[in-house]
């Protein structure tokens, strides 16, 4: 190794890298096999293809979201109790103002934001993974509303029931959909950023 | 930098760049195996270690759904008005190929755990004390419905007969080839009816004549129609969907 005047520094710890990429494994199955179960019954006048869907038929697909949820659960208390905890929450996601939210969301849109400190989120940024957080938890107890309409009927009753459950799950899906698609747009638009979730680090020139 | 020869041995290279040439490796083969499953989702499913899996997890589930489930938990119930016009007919055959079961030479038979193993007509079971309910009726397939059923109260009928309700299951054999079967605090929880009418008719054939087990605490496939035969057992008796990968519990 030659010497000079970049060194590492871990921007993301070790147990973000290993949540995020369960989540993501997590995820992937969930939706997938959440789109088969959609087709069983569509609330709109559409359907997935089969062919990016997962499980094969109905009760394969049923069986796949119903074992990943555990993994999506599990992995998620894990997250957001060291996020809370350890104040990673507070320091990489806030403080987060409309304004500033807005404006990045149109430089972005600009293509001129800047990311050029990978261990700091822009407002953008900050708004985006906490919507994929917040929607997730909509997802979570809209599918306990579903899974136990009965059993957690108090719980079903503030979503509308199992029929108003069945619409907020598909909507939180629509709109987590779009941010995790938009996140890897711009992962690929920057993608020095790819390596840091799984590495850690970010080389930082001194 | 210098050309390396080709008789470099790997002990001449850093840790760290083998350390970056294993993790790239790995991500690789990572990322292989993601596109290995988005391309082939169904052949996936039928893996044989991954359906392992997936059976595992469905069998947790029946228990951790055990746990959750109240018996005194009632369903909700609606008013007439609420009533879902026409009802859907759902089964696992289309609707012109439904079963018909003549009234008249009719006999539940009764097995497994019980007392009293003889078997039931018709005239018999209408005239056991009767109730009705309006509840929703919520398919595995995530439609719901809400209909009116009326009869006699499982846990009665269940005491009636001398059935051993410690247990485990009660299975059911149906006309229409047909079965399936539930856990014993279910068959015992007070919504769980075994029903002759629907809206206040004799159940017409396509709901299920001449009987239907309604379970307003599980999903529409836990609930049997054209029942012609019903046991109590300790082992456990799967049924039509659940032996083809449905969850055996299925409670909502």
């Amino acid at each position: 190794m030659e010497p000079s005047q970049t060194h590492w520094v871990e921007i993301h710890p070790l147990i973000v890298r290993v949540t995020h990429w369960i989540n993501a494994f997590a995820i992937l199955i969930m939706v997938t096999s959440g789109w088969r179960i959609y087709n069983a019954s569509p609330l709109f006048p559409f359907r997935f293809p089969n062919e990016i869907t997962l499980g094969g038929w109905l009760a394969g697909a049923l069986q796949w979201h119903f074992a990943a949820m555990w993994l999506l659960v599990l992995n998620g208390l894990v997250y957001v109790t060291y996020g809370i905890v350890s104040g990673h929450f507070r320091r990489k996601l806030f403080p987060l103002w409309p304004r500033a939210v807005l404006h990045d969301v149109l430089e972005a849109l600009r293509g001129k934001l800047a990311h050029d400190d990978l261990s700091m989120y822009n407002a953008a940024q900050r708004a985006a993974y906490l919507a994929i957080i917040f929607c997730l938890v909509v997802l979570v107890f809209t599918g306990l509303a579903i899974w136990k309409p009965v059993q957690f009927q108090q719980l079903a009753g503030i979503m509308g029931g199992y029929e108003g459950a069945r619409f907020l799950h598909f909507g939180a899906m629509a709109l987590m959909v779009f941010i995790a698609l938009v996140h890897i747009v711009m992962v690929i638009l920057v993608p020095r950023s790819f390596p840091t979730m799984i590495t850690g680090r970010a080389r930082r020139t001194s | 930098m210098k050309k390396r020869s080709m008789t470099t041995s790997l002990a001449d290279h850093s840790p760290r760049l083998i350390r970056s040439i294993e993790r790239r490796l790995f991500l690789k083969q990572g990322l292989s195996l993601g596109t290995l499953a988005l391309l082939s989702g169904c052949e996936l499913t039928d893996d044989e270690g991954v359906q392992k899996v997936l059976t595992g997890m469905s069998r947790w589930n029946d228990r951790v759904q055990g746990w959750i489930f109240n018996p005194n938990r009632l369903a909700p119930e609606y008013p007439e008005s609420a009533m879902t016009k026409p009802f859907p007919f759902n089964a696992f055959y289309g609707e012109d190929e439904v079963t018909l079961v003549d009234g008249n030479s009719y006999k539940l038979e009764v097995e497994g755990l019980v007392r009293e193993k003889r078997p039931w007509t018709l005239p018999e079971l209408y005239a056991l004390p009767q109730t009705s309910q309006i509840t929703r009726h919520i398919c595995v397939e995530g439609w719901s419905a809400i209909g009116k059923w009326s009869g006699v109260r499982f846990s009665d009928f269940l005491a009636r007969i001398g059935a051993d309700t410690t247990a485990r299951y009660v299975g059911f054999e149906c006309a229409d080839d047909y079965s399936t079967s539930i856990d014993m605090a279910t068959a015992l929880h007070p919504q769980t009816l075994l029903t002759f009418r629907f809206a206040d008719q004799i159940l017409p054939p396509k709901y299920g004549f001449p009987m239907k087990l309604r379970i307003p605490t599980k999903l529409g496939f836990k609930n049997p129609k054209h029942i012609m035969a019903m046991f109590v057992t300790n082992e456990y008796p799967g049924g039509y969907w659940e032996d083809q990968g449905y969850n055996w519990f299925s409670g909502s």
